[in-house]
C-alpha cells in the first residue's frame, strides 16, 4: 500500500522552527512506523535523523509522536495507522534535530529518585529472601524501558519542565514498594517536594502512552498514598 | 575536546557496565563512552535467564555447568574459562539480587530457575532447572539493575559518542579518539587502560535478532590496526527467530515447556537429539530445522519455516513466565500463541568469536598471550573463550557479569601503577580523514544498498550450513563490496545528529568482521559447534582442537596462526544429547 508520511521535521543549522515534510512510501501493512523511517532515510532523504536501537520495543530510543499519540516506532504497525501517518518529535524536551530530542532532562529526573536499592545492611551469604508476593508487588515498575513516552504526554510536565514526571515516579514506586529496600526517606525528599509527585493532576496521559502498559497513573498514586501515610 | 580517565569503559551494555562498576568500586576514575544512551544497549533484549548452579529448584554443580558448557561449545571452549565462569557465576548472581535484581521468586523465597538449552544434571542426563529469570527479560532487568548500580556511584558518562579509533603505538593502548554525535565533533579520550564491551555484530546478517547498532565497531578497529581476532568462524543462529522478522523468542519457552514441530506437526527434535529433545544446544536445533525445511516439512505457503507450539501450556504459565514473547508474536505477527503455534526460524544471535583476551580481559595480540597493555575486552566482543564453537543459551548474561567485573577490576589495578600517555590533536587524524572523505565523497554508491547485498550475501553464503564453494564465493563478494565501499557518498554532511555518517562509519565495520568470520569459516575444514561444512561434514580433532587467529593483511587478504585449546577436567568426546 501506499502510505502519505508526515514527518516534523526540525534541522538547527538551516531552520528557524520545525517545518513538515512530506514523503510517499510503499509499505505492507505489517510494516513498522519505524521501517518507514528507514525507508525515508535509507531510500529517499538521507539527512533525516531519529533514534533507534533494538527495533522491538525494548530498549526505549524511537518513542515518537506518531498520529497525535507518543508511542515506540518500532511497536506500531501500519495496518494500526492508516495510509496518512504523521510523526512528530515528544513533547517537552528541547528538539535536537528532527526526531532527536534531549533526554537529558529526563534522566536528570530519573536520577533524582535514587533509581536504585538502598539498603545498607549487609548482605546474607546467599540471597535476600523475597515471596513471590512481595516480588509481584513491584513488578509493574520494573517494566519500564525509559522510553519516556508518559512523561512528554504529561500536560503538568510540558507546562512545567521541573516536574520531576510519572517515569521517575514509576522507578521510584520500583523500589519504594520492594521489600528489600530501606530508602524510603531519602526518595520521600524529591517525591514530596514542589516539583514532586503533587504536581500529578491525573490526566491519564501517561497510562494510555505507556508502550509496557504500566498502570502508571495508578503507581503515582500509590506513591502520593505512601508519603501521605508514611506506610506501605 | 579532551577528556582524561584512568579507565575508560567502551559500550554500556551488561559488560560494559559490569566492567566500570567494578573498576570503580576498585577505587579507579571510571568513565563510559557509549554510543547509545545507557539502557538501550542490546543486553536488555536477552530474555530467558542466567544460569547459574544455585541449586535452588534441584541439585546442582558447578562442574556440572563446566560440563555443560565444554561440551555445549564442542570442547573447544578453554576449561579453564568454563570453570572460572561455572564457579563465580553462582557469586555472581547473589551480588546481582544484592544490587537488587528482581529475579521471579520461588514460594521459600529463594531465586527461582527454569530450564535451558544443554543445561544438564549429571552430566547430561536430562534438563536441570539452572537459569535464574525475571520473567522473560532477565538481560532487561540486568541492565537496569547495573545502571542503576552507575548511577548510584556516580560513574561519568559520555552518551552517543562513537569510538572511531583506538590509539596503540608501541604495543600499547593509550587512548580513544569518538566522535560526538550531537555535534560532530572529535574527541579524544586519554585513558590508562581501555576496556572493550561494545557487543556484537549481528547486523552482518539479513534475519538477526540483533540491534540495528550492532555493527562490530571495535572488534573492525582493532583488525584494520593488525590485532588478530578469534574463531570469527562460529557464529550462533537462535533457533527461535520470530518468522520472517527475526526477534528473538526465548529458548525458555521451551524451557518452559515449548514444542518445535514441522508441517507434519512432528516433534523433530525426537529424531536429532533424543535424550533432551527441544532443549538441545542451539547449533543442532537451529540444523535441525533448516534440515527439516530442507527435506519439504517446513510451514507456510513458502514451506520455510517450522512452528514453536505453546498452545498446551496452561495459559498462565505463558502469560506470567513469557510475557513478552507473547506480546511480541502478537503485535508482529497477529499470532496469539495461548490458541496458535508461532512461525519460527533460526535468527542470527550472537558472536563466540572476537577480540582473545586472557582470564583477567587482558587483550592479547598472538598465540602465545602476549598481551597488549593497558587493552582490555569483556562480553560479546571478547573471547575468552568460554563459548568455545556454539555458546549456551544463559551463558553469555553470565559471561558478562563474571568477566566484565574481572576486566574491571584487573584495568583498575593495573592503572595505578600506569602512567597517562602523552597525546596530541595529531591523534585524531587517521579518523577526521575518513569522516571527511566520506562527506566529500561524490560516489555513485549508497550504504544502504551495499549493507543490504552484504547483508544478504552473508545469510545465503556463510550461515547456518556452509561450503567451501559458498564461502569462497562470498570472499569474492566482500572484496567487490569493499571496492565499492570507497565510493559511498552521503546526503548529509552536516554535523549535528549525523546519523547517515554514523552507518556509513558502521558499514565500514560489518564488511571487516564478514571478512574475518568468512575467510576463518573458509580456511577450517571441519564441523564444529556453529561452524557446519557440509564438505566437511566431521569434527577432526587431530587437526582442529586449536582456536583460530584471524590477522588482516589487506582487504580480502587474511592471515592465520593458532591457539591451542586449554584442556583439563573433559576429553573430548563425540556430542549427543
Amino acid at each position: 500500500m501506499q502510505v502519505t508520511l508526515k514527518i516534523l521535521r526540525f534541522d538547527p543549522g538551516k531552520n528557524a522552527k520545525p517545518e513538515w515534510h512530506t514523503y510517499q512510501v510503499e509499505a505492507e501493512p505489517t510494516d513498522r512506523v519505524l521501517d518507514l523511517l528507514h525507508k525515508v532515510k535509507w531510500e529517499q532523504d538521507g539527512t533525516l535523523a531519529f533514534r533507534r536501537s533494538c527495533g522491538h520495543g525494548i530498549c526505549g530510543s524511537d518513542a515518537m509522536l506518531i498520529n497525535g499519540r507518543n508511542r515506540l516506532a518500532c511497536k506500531t504497525l501500519v495496518k494500526d495507522l492508516g495510509s496518512v501517518i504523521t510523526v512528530e518529535p515528544i513533547r517537552g524536551l528541547p528538539v535536537e534535530k528532527d526526531l532527536v530530542v534531549d533526554m537529558e532532562p529526563f534522566f536528570a529526573a530519573y536520577r533524582a529518585v535514587k533509581p536504585y536499592l538502598i539498603n545498607e545492611e549487609p548482605p546474607p551469604a546467599r540471597e535476600r529472601l523475597q515471596s513471590p508476593e512481595e516480588r509481584e508487588r513491584y513488578d509493574q515498575g520494573t517494566k519500564c524501558i525509559l522510553c519516556a513516552s508518559c512523561t512528554t504526554s504529561c500536560p503538568v510536565f510540558w507546562v512545567n519542565g521541573t516536574y520531576l514526571g510519572p517515569a521517575a515516579i514509576v522507578q521510584a514506586h520500583r523500589f519504594l514498594f520492594d521489600s528489600r529496600d530501606r530508602g524510603k526517606r531519602e526518595r520521600f525528599k524529591a517525591l514530596g517536594s514542589a516539583s514532586g509527585v503533587w504536581r500529578c493532576r491525573t490526566a491519564y496521559n501517561c497510562t494510555e502512552a505507556c508502550p509496557r502498559e504500566i498502570p502508571v497513573t495508578q503507581l503515582i498514586e500509590e506513591v502520593k498514598r505512601a508519603i501521605l501515610f508514611d506506610r506501605f | 575536546m579532551a577528556h582524561r580517565h584512568e579507565v575508560i569503559v567502551v559500550g554500556a551494555g551488561g559488560a560494559g557496565l559490569a566492567t566500570a562498576l567494578y573498576a570503580a568500586r576498585e577505587g579507579a576514575d571510571v568513565a563510559v563512552v557509549t554510543k547509545l544512551y545507557p539502557t538501550r544497549s542490546h543486553t536488555g533484549a536477552a530474555q530467558g535467564g542466567i544460569g547459574a548452579a544455585l541449586g535452588n529448584v534441584e541439585e546442582d554443580h558447578w562442574e556440572w555447568h563446566m560440563f555443560d558448557t565444554v561440551k555445549g561449545g564442542d570442547y573447544l571452549t578453554d576449561q579453564d574459562a568454563a570453570e572460572v565462569f561455572a564457579k563465580e557465576v553462582i557469586e555472581a548472581v547473589l551480588e546481582l539480587e544484592h544490587m537488587g535484581l528482581p529475579f521471579d521468586r520461588l514460594p521459600n523465597g529463594r531465586i527461582a530457575q527454569r530450564r535451558f538449552g544443554g543445561h544438564t544434571k549429571d552430566w547430561g542426563k536430562a534438563p536441570v532447572h539452572r537459569a535464574a529469570h525475571a520473567a522473560d527479560r532477565t538481560g532487561h532487568m540486568i541492565l537496569q539493575t547495573l545502571y542503576q548500580q552507575c548511577v548510584k556511584h556516580n560513574i561519568t558518562f559520555y552518551n552517543e559518542f562513537h569510538v572511531t579509533d583506538v590509539i596503540l603505538e608501541d604495543g600499547v593502548a593509550k587512548g580513544l579518539v569518538a566522535l560526538e554525535l550531537a555535534t560532530g565533533e572529535l574527541h579524544l579520550f586519554q585513558a590508562k587502560a581501555i576496556v572493550i564491551a561494545s557487543g556484537g555484530f549481528g547486523r552482518i546478517y539479513k534475519v538477526t535478532s540483533n540491534a540495528y547498532t550492532l555493527t562490530g565497531d571495535l572488534q573492525a578497529i582493532l583488525y584494520r590496526k593488525g590485532l588478530p581476532l578469534e574463531d570469527m568462524e562460529f557464529y550462533q543462529f537462535h533457533p527461535t527467530g520470530l518468522y520472517p522478522l527475526g526477534i528473538l523468542l526465548t529458548e525458555g519457552a521451551r524451557g518452559e515447556g515449548g514444542i518445535l514441530r514441522n508441517a507434519l506437526g512432528e516433534r523433530f527434535m525426537e529424531r536429532y537429539a533424543p535424550t533432551i529433545k527441544d532443549l538441545a544446544p542451539r547449533d543442532m536445533v537451529a540444523r535441525a530445522m533448516y534440515l527439516e525445511v530442507r527435506e519439504g516439512r517446513g510451514v507456510g505457503p513458502k514451506k520455510d519455516h517450522v512452528l514453536l507450539d505453546l498452545t498446551h501450556l496452561p495459559p498462565e504459565v505463558i502469560e506470567k513466565k513469557l510475557p513478552d514473547i507473547t506480546e511480541f508474536s502478537r503485535i508482529y505477527l497477529g499470532v496469539d500463541p495461548l490458541k496458535e503455534p508461532v512461525p519460527v526460524m533460526p535468527t542470527a544471535h550472537y558472536a563466540m568469536g572476537g577480540i582473545p583476551t586472557t582470564l583477567w580481559g587482558q587483550v592479547i595480540r598472538d598465540e602465545k598471550n602476549t598481551v597488549v597493555p593497558g587493552l582490555y575486552a569483556a562480553g560479546e566482543a571478547a573471547c575468552v573463550s568460554l563459548h568455545g564453537a556454539n555458546r549456551l543459551g544463559t551463558n553469555s548474561l553470565g559471561d558478562l557479569v563474571v568477566f566484565g567485573r574481572r576486566a574491571g577490576i584487573h584495568a583498575a589495578r593495573f592503572a595505578k601503577d600506569a602512567d597517562y600517555h602523552e597525546l596530541t590533536e595529531a591523534h585524531l587524524g587517521e579518523s577526521r580523514e575518513r569522516i571527511e572523505r566520506l562527506k566529500r565523497s561524490t560516489g555513485k554508491e549508497k550504504v544502504a544498498r551495499l549493507r543490504a547485498e552484504l547483508q544478504q550475501s552473508m545469510m545465503d553464503h556463510a550461515s547456518v550450513f556452509r561450503t567451501g564453494e559458498l564461502l569462497a564465493k562470498q570472499v569474492e563478494i566482500l572484496k567487490e563490496l569493499m571496492e565499492r565501499y570507497q565510493h559511498i557518498s552521503l546526503d548529509d554532511k552536516g554535523d549535528a545528529y549525523n546519523t547517515e555518517l554514523v552507518e556509513a562509519l558502521e558499514l565500514g565495520y560489518l564488511l571487516e568482521v564478514s571478512e574475518a568470520l568468512v575467510h576463518s569459516a573458509l580456511n577450517r575444514t571441519e564441523s564444529r559447534g556453529a561452524h557446519a561444512r557440509e564438505d566437511y561434514p566431521e569434527r577432526d580433532d587431530q587437526n582442529w582442537l586449536k582456536h583460530t587467529l584471524a590477522y588482516k593483511v589487506a582487504d580480502g587478504k587474511v592471515a592465520f596462526r593458532y591457539k591451542p585449546v586449554v584442556l583439563g577436567r573433559f576429553e573430548p568426546k563425540a556430542r549427543t544429547y
